[in-house]
Order: C-alpha cells, then structure tokens, then sequence
C-alpha cells in the first residue's frame, strides 16, 4: 500500500526527503495522503501550500498544486488561492512554530472566517529546522535552545485555540496513531469550512534529545501511554486523565463559509444585470 | 464601451484602471493616505465578479495576493509607508517566484507613524531595496489622476509580461486630489496577460526561460499543470537547490529580465529640455509644481526644463546620461532629504553640477521655492 502511494503522489525524484531518521513527519505526511487518496479527488483539485520549517517542506514531495511560502505566512497565501479558486481543495501543512508563532494571527483570522481551507500541523513542541529552540507548544519548564534553563512560556492548546477561534472542525491524533489521522483528515477535508487536525509528531533529534526523552521509539512509546480517545475518555475520571491528552474529533459544527458568502454578493450583482 | 468623463481622486483612478487592466483580486488593510484603494475594489469588485478580501493585516494581503495570482487572477494590495515595510519580505518572495501582482504605496510622511496625513516621497529607495537580496523591480510613479489611471493599467501589463512585482509610487497629493478625466473605453486599453505554457503537461517547466525575454510561461493552480512555487533559490523544474550554480543563474536572470527589456518598460516625460542649461528631475505632484516654477523661470529668460521619471525604477541611466551632457546644472527637487538624487549623480555627476532640494515636514514644494532655487543657480 505504502508504495503504492508513494508511487502515485510522491515526487519520486524528490525523495530521499530530508527528515530525520526516527522523525514523526513521514508518518503524518503518509497519513495525509492516504486520505487525499481515499476521498478520491483529482491531482489538480488539491493544492498544497505551507510556511517555512520541516514539517512545510512536505508540499516538495507531493505531485500535486504546491507551494512552499514565507515562514508562517501559509494561511494568508492559501487564503487568496481558496478566494480567488474556490475550486481547489486547499490544504495547508504547517509546524507548531510557523502556525501558532509567527503565523498565529492568520491562524485566528482564517478560523474566524470559516474560509475552507483545512489545516494540519505537525506538532513537535519544538523548532526543529533552526535547531531546537522552544516553540508556543513547548510544556512549560522543558528545555530547547534557547531555554537552556527551562521554558517559563505558558504552552498554547492548538486544539482549544482554533476552536475559539472559529474553525468548524478540530481533531488531534498522534505519530503514533496513523491511521486516526487519515480519519480525521478525509473529515477535516470534507468539512465545508474552516477544518484544524493537529498532528503530534515526534523530533528525537532535538525536542527528545534536550529533553531526555529517549529514543524515537520511546517518544512514540510516550504518545501511546498518554493519549486518550474522547469516546474513551469519558469513561474516565478527572483523576484517570491526569497528565493525559485528547485524541479524536474535539469539535464539529456547521456554519456558512466564507467563499461561499462572497459570491453570494457577487451573485446578486448578477441578477441585477 | 463609451468614455467616460467624471471627476475623480487618484485613489479612486487607480481602482478604475486596476479593473480595467483586469485586476479581479484585491487583499489589502486599511491605511491611510490609501484606504480610498480597498474602499472602491471592495465597492466595484464583485459587481464585476471580482473578489475583494480586508486581510488582518499588510503582510497577509501581499501574501493573499500572490496566492491569488498563483490561480491565474490578476491582483493588487494596496498600502502606505508602515503596510510597505511589513510587505517587503513578501515582495521578495514575488520578485524570486517570479508571481506577477501590483503593489500600490500612497507615500505619506515617515519614518514609523510619521505623518499619517501629509505628502512625502520617501519610499523612494524602499519601492527598489525594501526586500532583501538582489531581485528584480518594477516602480512607476504619476503625476496626476488621469495618469494614475494610466499608470495603473501599466502596471498590470508589465507586471503580467515580465512576471514581476510592480510599485505602483503615488504620494498622498496625487492620491486624494480631484481631477476631470476621460477615462478612456475599452478599445483604447491595451491588456497583455502572462504568457501561458503550452505543450505536454509532463514536460512543463515552470521557471524554464525559453524566449528572448527571459520570461518563463506560467500555469495556474488546477489547469493540469502541476508545479512546485518555492522562495528559495530553484532551478528550472521550481524545485529547491544549493547549488552555487543555480543560485548565481537564477538572480542575474531575474535581474537581467529587467534589464534587457529596458525600453519597453522606461517611461519618461520631458519638459522644455530643448535649449535647457539647467534641468530640475522631479517625479509624481513635485513635478508639477516643477512645471509651474519653469513656465515662470521661462517668462524671465532662464532657459530650464523638466526630466520626470515616470518608470522611477528601472531608471532611465541613458537618457539621463545625454541630458546631464547638454545642461549645466541638474536639481533634483523631491519630497525627502535626497533620495533619488543618488541615482542622478551615480549617473551624471561626471558631467555636470548637481544640486538636491528636498524637504520633509509634510509640505508640498512649492513653485516658488524651486523658481527660487533656479535663481540661485
Ligand atoms: C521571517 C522568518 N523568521 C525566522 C525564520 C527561521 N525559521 C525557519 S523554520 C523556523 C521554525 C520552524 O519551526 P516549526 O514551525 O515548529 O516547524 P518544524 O521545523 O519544527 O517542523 C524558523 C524560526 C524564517 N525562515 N523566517
Ligand atoms: S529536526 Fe526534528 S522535526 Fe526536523 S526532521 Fe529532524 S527530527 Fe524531524
């Protein structure tokens, strides 16, 4: 299966790609596009944008409609492109820090407006392209680069922040839990508006290793002891949930997206003629 | 279509000549001396099926607005001397993706908040160097509300042709002044869209320069050609590469498609240069109180011309060269401490004397001054 994509979506003379052994991103990447290939749609009905960090050096590997932006920029690139095609079926893949750091405002804007783009961050609470510094989603006393005696920043709940926001559709999954992504990237993808997935990834080069979390595998070890499926979770008690996160669908609603709205009001421009 | 004559401020003209150039994509934040810009696409764009869209702020609009171009759809931002500054990191990244958009900065008083409501001419150097790196620009400035319509419609045509971004420089006079124009009908526009790619889907090439202009042909996102768009150094195919090769091939092209088509793309006015011994250089509404202080200076004998750059970028290097051959004198009046002066004596200080007058306390320069100016000389 895996090589079946790989051949059908993959820039084959693109790969090796560049991430690390024990990196979290192939398996996300791979989750992403299985769910591209599940939904069935054409090549040229996606279009693929991201910011600057590994994670955004994922649109280079894919054979579709892609583009690798400024750092955080994605969602302002993408929402021209959606707006002025809203044809494509437009997906954004982003990092911790280029979609909450730099990019944290055309993230809020974006989910505000409902516009139907669907966002997928691959979230490794860390800056992994410049070299470990900490990042909006670094816990609290850990340490990177540039918090060589621990982080004092509160960390963001990406989930929580694109729900109050405004996007209609929010899910977390984990490296670990593949083929979870793919669900919830074929819903985020349907879902007519403004859809937020994030994906925990694992960076055993520098988030583990500042942070004696062992090896890939023990980080993925990590990600399967303390994540919790909603539907299980409530079953559990406050107590149970300690130290735990959620996985699965957090949120669905529906409300009028923003592309839509518009040529509503180009519409009537049309009538009147 | 009929022509139409109606009163208009430079603002609005822009707006009018934007769509008839086809632009059909505005992203843009409020600013003043600009807003009047997202004020009028917001109003006019959907009634031509146009989309119109107030970003959070400057950086998403340039963003949005290369997004949009990437889809086929002309497009335009529109802004002032602090949106200019966030742009920039942007503009580079159209000027390396070679994404074809327009730019437009009513100049006002700077640096920072700086002079919110006043004239100025100080992004001069900004239009050209803003963004970092070498790369390419295109910048024009008008003069009045007629040429603003002009210019506007240029600034389309050349930023499709050469797949550039393009400055459109207006200062805050030009852009809330109020003029009779024509505006020309349809017939009279010319439009030139970008070259499209034909061929095998397979064997596209998007940054491959097959013509003498060294301009690529470019494909929309969902016409079947799918390619890679990336702001870091690229070869052929637009995908990333180190290769020192690459990178010093990719920059001189880019610069060098501004450069070999030079004559398409310079515009300037001349203004009673025939005899002149002294020439003033003046650009956008300082040009024309330069006009009014030659007619006075003519009246007294003094035999004085204008040179406006209309094109300010690329600049117009031979053209200034024969002139600073024939006067004896070049003053450069501009709305800033000396800006494009630098360009005038890298140019012409081996040939003649050159003298820059400048203010910036938010006042137009007045006939008066320069008529006093020439007298000195
Ligand atoms: C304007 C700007 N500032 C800073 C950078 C440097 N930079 C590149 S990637 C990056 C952080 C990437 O982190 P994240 O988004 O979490 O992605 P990851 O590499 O961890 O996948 C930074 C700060 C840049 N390219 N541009
Ligand atoms: S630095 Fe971290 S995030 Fe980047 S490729 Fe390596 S493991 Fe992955």
């Amino acid at each position: 299966m895996s090589s079946e994509l790989v051949k059908k979506y993959f820039r084959y003379n693109r790969l090796p790609h560049i991430w690390c052994p024990g990196c979290g991103h192939g398996i996300i990447l791979r989750s992403v596009v299985e769910a591209i290939d599940e939904l069935g749609y054409s090549k040229d009905e996606i279009c693929i944008v991201s910011g600057i960090g590994c994670s955004s050096r994922a649109p280079g590997y894919l054979d579709f409609n892609t583009l690798h932006t400024t750092h955080g920029r994605a969602l302002a690139f993408a929402t021209g492109i959606k707006m002025a095609n809203p044809n494509l079926k437009v997906i954004v893949i982003t990092g911790d820090g280029d979609c909450a750091a730099i990019g944290g405002n055309h993230l809020i804007h974006a989910a505000r407006r409902n516009i139907d783009i669907t966002t997928i961050v691959f979230n490794n609470n860390i800056y992994g392209m410049t070299g470990g510094q900490y990042s909006p989603t670094t816990p609290q006393g850990e340490k990177g680069t540039t918090a060589p005696y621990g982080n004092i920043d509160k960390n963001f709940n990406l989930c929580e922040l694109a729900k109050a926001a405004g996007a209609t559709y929010v899910g977390r999954s984990t490296a670990y839990h593949a083929k979870l992504i793919t669900k919830l990237v074929k819903d985020a993808i349907q879902n007519k508006g403004f859809s937020f997935v994030e994906a925990v990834s694992v960076c055993p080069t520098y988030y583990g290793r500042k942070n004696k979390k062992g090896n890939a595998v023990n980080m993925m070890k990590f990600l399967k002891d303390n994540a919790v499926n909603v539907k299980a979770a409530k079953l559990l008690d406050e107590e149970q949930l300690k130290g735990k996160f959620l996985i699965g669908e957090l949120y669905k609603s529906i409300e009028p997206e923003y592309t839509d709205e518009y040529n509503k009001i180009i519409n009537s421009f049309q009538k009147e003629r | 279509m009929e022509k139409k004559v109606k009163l208009m401020q430079g603002n609005e003209a822009c707006v009018e000549g934007a769509i008839a150039a086809g632009m059909r994509f505005f992203a843009g934040y409020p600013i003043t001396p600009s807003t009047e810009i997202a004020e009028f696409s917001a109003q006019k764009l959907p009634r031509v099926g146009g989309k119109f869209i107030q970003m959070e702020d400057e950086i998403a609009s340039m963003a949005a607005i290369i997004g949009a171009s990437l889809t086929g759809m002309k497009s335009m931002t529109a802004t002032s001397g602090p949106g200019f500054s966030l742009k920039q990191e942007n503009i580079g990244y159209a000027s390396i993706a070679e994404v074809p958009c327009v730019i437009v900065n009513v100049q006002r008083g700077g640096p920072s908040t700086g002079l919110p409501t006043s004239p100025a001419q100080g992004d001069v150097m900004q239009a050209k160097w803003g963004t970092h790196g070498d790369h390419p620009i295109i910048a024009l400035t008008p003069s009045s509300v007629r040429e603003t319509f002009d210019l506007t419609v240029k600034a389309f045509n050349l930023s499709e042709k050469y797949r550039v971004p393009v400055v459109l420089l207006l200062d805050e006079v030009i852009a809330h002044m109020r003029e009779k124009i024509e505006i020309p009908s349809k017939e009279e526009i010319e439009v030139i869209n970008r070259k499209k790619p034909e061929g095998d889907i397979e064997d596209y090439k998007p940054y491959e320069a097959k013509d003498e202009d060294l301009v690529p042909a470019m494909a929309s996102y969902g016409e079947g050609y799918r390619f890679h768009v990336t702001g870091l150094i690229h070869d052929e195919t637009g995908f990333p590469s180190n290769s020192p090769l690459i990178a010093e091939k990719l920059i001189r092209r880019l610069i060098d498609k501004i450069e070999v088509n030079k004559e398409d793309i310079i515009l300037f006015e001349e203004y009673n240069l025939e005899d002149a011994e002294i020439a003033i250089v003046a650009y956008g509404s300082t040009a024309r109180s330069a006009k009014s202080a030659i007619d006075m200076a003519r009246d007294m004998g003094i035999k004085v011309g204008l040179f406006r750059p209309v094109t300010i970028w690329p600049v117009a290097d031979k053209v200034i060269d024969e002139l600073s051959k024939k006067v004896k004198t070049i003053i450069v009046v501009e709305m800033n401490l000396g800006q494009y002066v630098y360009e005038i004596e890298r140019i012409a200080s081996k040939n003649c004397n050159i003298i820059s007058y400048g203010r910036v306390n938010g006042e137009l320069i007045t006939p008066d001054e320069i008529l006093d100016k020439i007298k000195e000389v």
